[in-house]
């Protein structure tokens, strides 16, 4: 509490002139002069030394001589094995095959999010037919076009399949794992309990090396299945987790008259939810589920450590050729700008979501 | 037959129907495992625990020989775990809180840096970055015999950083104890401070003086216990640094990829609980006549914390997550003790279950304290 009289203050500084402007935001207070003057010093001196090192004095030729000789990035490496490190050791004269299968895989993710396709029947036929076609191109074997078994398949097209699947399979897993928690059956509750709190209370590396070495162990004698499969065994359990959560809080935020009223009009318990809850309660998560999108499509990242292929395996397995050893950064860079393509561009639609369904609500 | 239009009756077969299914199938995959055991000659059980364990492990915190079992083999990794994460979560805060209060400045440099920062980091996968601070610190510092030496007695070299360490002396236990000592004197100090301002209106310099209690408890034990000033400085004998703490090339690009990873997620978390507190309650603050740093301790914070504790423990819990990568760089965290342990023995399902409990009990004990933590700060409506 002050008792002393406040002098009044001077009118604010213009901010409609450059100058104005710099003074309002930039100079405005002792701390804010200082700040923006170490940032400014500090980029000064950075950016430039990172340009020369990424752009003016890089070597582009697919040699590594000629990388060692110069001063700055050595992109050759790119140049030299962008085929292996997009691709990894999938039959190099088919490399056509990997890309066009990425591209339908990512048009039947791009069509998903078009609320054209957002009823049930729509989504399951693009779906069904989108992988019988990525499954026909990627393994071959009719219409003329060689068989190439998935113990080859490696780089971005594995990644996106392992997480694009992953996502889709652990779609239904999470909805039916959030309805038994939510549901007053006590055996079903505590199971669907029991199973989301473990997934979620260890860590993926875990659920990696379970259904690698213990799915084999499960399984009768004879029964052998890929590495692939169990890769994806284990990051679909996972996911469906994650996902049964952020479904869980779709249902919660349903009100009771809802519930309520669907009963009164004589629907079963399964009537109900197809017909009147799901819909409510999925359209509320869409931006939560694709951010749980984006941290699996990040995860996936850790089948190299129970040895497949993926972008960072074949980056990996470049950079320990004696050859290229030492450009290990531009190889580490180049596999970074690709998963920051991807993830970045998620978050901006799920940003962009979040205000779009928001609008609807206004009242 | 009527029964079965029963919904008590149906709920009850249902659920006989769903264990009788869940049994079978767990019945199933047990007799399997079994018989996939007998063949494999694999004994199951945890007596493999007293063997000895025979590797070694680069980095521990307490005594350990390839001699002992496996039982403090993996008890050293779960020190690493924690020590990695403990260092990992004060600086994650630290720096998420800088970047998350920097994202709302309106010093347009200051914030595009810092969303720049957050945009970068968290949309690159953390086991990439982990690799990538890995090979930097392996390639671009130099063999210990050509250390960068960024400061006197600070050396970089690609076997790990090495720092000086004040000589062990009893001095300093006291000096803790003194401190925690301290740290109890300092919270009956805000009690009394709040009652006071409470009863009469008079502030109290609180911070300050909390912090000198603290520092000069320790300041005071530090006097007493003989002022020890030995120093550990690292220094170059034959092939290596000597002395001094030596932090792994691996435990720093763990805690370096952990930390900036981590920090973007604890920035969203910052920004979103400072923006969640409306505009009206720094207005009606201010209308009171506080002050600016008064409003944001007394009014904002309190508020924010509300909304942001919840998911900060969440992102503290998955920081220790994370930290088993530390299998991918090599450093003997408890998976990758784990890891060796179950090549060594073939005990796949003990080794997993082993670090699966470890998390799962962490994780356990985090979500207890986040519905202690939520009753506790829950809006008691009049």
């Amino acid at each position: 509490m002050t008792h002393k009289f406040i002098e009044p203050k001077a009118p604010p500084i213009s901010d409609r002139s450059v100058v104005g402007w710099m003074r309002n935001n930039l100079f405005d207070s002792p701390l804010n002069t200082a700040l923006t003057i170490i940032i400014a010093y500090v980029l000064l001196q950075f950016i430039p030394l990172v340009l020369d090192w990424a752009l003016f004095s890089a070597t582009w030729v697919a040699d590594s001589d000629a990388c060692k000789a110069g001063s700055g990035a050595c992109w050759g490496l790119i140049n030299a094995k962008w085929r292996f490190i997009l691709f990894g050791t999938y039959t190099y004269d088919e490399h056509w095959r990997p890309f066009v299968g990425m591209l339908i895989l990512l048009g039947a993710c791009v069509g998903s999010t078009i609320p054209v396709f957002w009823k049930p029947m729509r989504l399951l036929l693009l779906w069904v037919v989108s992988s019988v076609l990525l499954g026909i191109i990627m393994w071959g074997g009719i219409f003329g076009l060689s068989y190439v078994e998935n113990t080859l398949w490696g780089g971005l097209p594995l990644t996106l399949i392992i997480a694009v699947y992953g996502t889709l399979f652990a779609f239904p897993i999470g909805i039916l794992l959030a309805l038994g928690r939510m549901s007053n059956l006590p055996a079903i509750k505590s199971f669907c309990i029991f199973f989301i709190e473990l997934i979620r209370g260890v860590p993926l590396i875990s659920v990696l090396f379970m259904s690698s070495f213990l799915l084999p162990l499960f399984l009768p004698d004879g029964v052998n299945i890929d590495k692939l499969l169990r890769a994806q065994v284990g990051i679909t359990l996972f996911t469906a987790a994650y996902l049964a959560e952020v479904f869980r809080g779709g249902l919660q935020a349903i009100p009771n008259g809802q519930f309520e009223a669907a009963n009164s009009l004589g629907l079963t318990y399964w009537q109900s939810m197809r017909m009147i809850i799901l819909p409510q309660a999925l359209r509320l998560v869409i931006p939560p589920t694709v951010n749980s999108f984006i941290s699996m499509f990040k995860d996936t990242s850790l089948v190299v450590i129970i040895g497949l292929m993926d972008l960072l395996g074949t980056v990996k397995s470049v950079i320990k050729d004696p050859e290229w050893r030492i450009f290990y950064a531009e190889g580490y860079v180049f596999a970074a700008a690709i998963f920051f393509f991807f993830c970045y561009s998620m978050a901006r639609y799920s940003a962009y979501l979040e205000v779009e369904l928001r609008k609807g609500e206004g009242h | 037959m009527e029964h079965l239009n029963d919904e008590g009756v149906r709920a009850i077969l249902y659920q006989v129907l769903f264990v009788l299914l869940a049994g079978m199938a767990v019945w199933y995959l047990a007799s399997n495992t079994i018989s996939n055991l007998e063949k494999q000659n694999v004994a199951t059980g945890f007596s493999f625990l007293n063997l000895e364990a025979a590797f070694g492990i680069s980095e521990t915190m307490v005594d350990y020989e390839p001699s002992d079992t496996y039982a403090h083999a993996l008890y050293v990794g779960f020190l690493n775990t924690v020590k990695v994460s403990a260092y990992g979560i004060i600086f994650t805060s630290i720096i998420g809180v800088i970047f998350g209060i920097a994202r709302l400045s309106h010093n347009l440099l200051v914030r595009s840096v810092a969303t720049v920062y957050v945009d970068i980091f968290r949309n690159i996968p953390i086991l990439l970055q982990l690799m990538f601070w890995y090979a930097l610190i392996i390639n671009v510092f130099p063999h210990p015999k050509k250390a960068l030496n960024p400061f006197s007695d600070v050396f970089l070299t690609n076997r790990g950083i090495y720092v000086p360490i004040p000589e062990p002396h009893p001095a300093y236990m006291w000096m803790l104890i003194a401190a925690v000592v301290g740290c109890i004197g300092a919270y009956f100090l805000k009690k009394w401070a709040d009652k006071r301002q409470a009863e009469t209106g008079q502030p109290f310099p609180t911070i300050i003086a909390g912090f000198g209690v603290v520092f000069g408890c320790a300041l005071f034990a530090y006097v007493i216990g003989g002022m020890p000033t030995a120093i550990d400085t690292p220094a170059l004998k034959g092939f290596g640094l000597r002395g001094g703490w030596n932090m792994s090339p691996e435990f720093v690009a763990l805690f370096v990829g952990l930390t900036v990873y981590t920090s973007t997620y604890v920035a969203e978390i910052v920004r979103s609980g400072i923006l969640a507190v409306p505009k009206g309650q720094w207005e009606a603050a201010e209308s009171l006549g506080l002050k600016r740093s008064y409003i944001l301790r007394h009014v904002v914070l309190p508020q924010s914390m509300r909304v942001a504790i919840p998911p900060l423990t969440n992102q503290f819990l998955n920081l220790t997550k994370n930290s088993s990568l530390a299998v991918a760089i090599g450093y003997p965290d408890i998976v990758s003790v784990a890891n060796t342990t179950m090549n060594q023995t073939g005990q796949a399902i003990e080794a997993i279950l082993i670090f699966m409990t470890v998390y799962l009990t962490l994780s356990i004990l985090t979500s207890l304290f986040m519905n202690w933590f939520n009753a506790k700060m829950a809006l008691v409506e009049r």
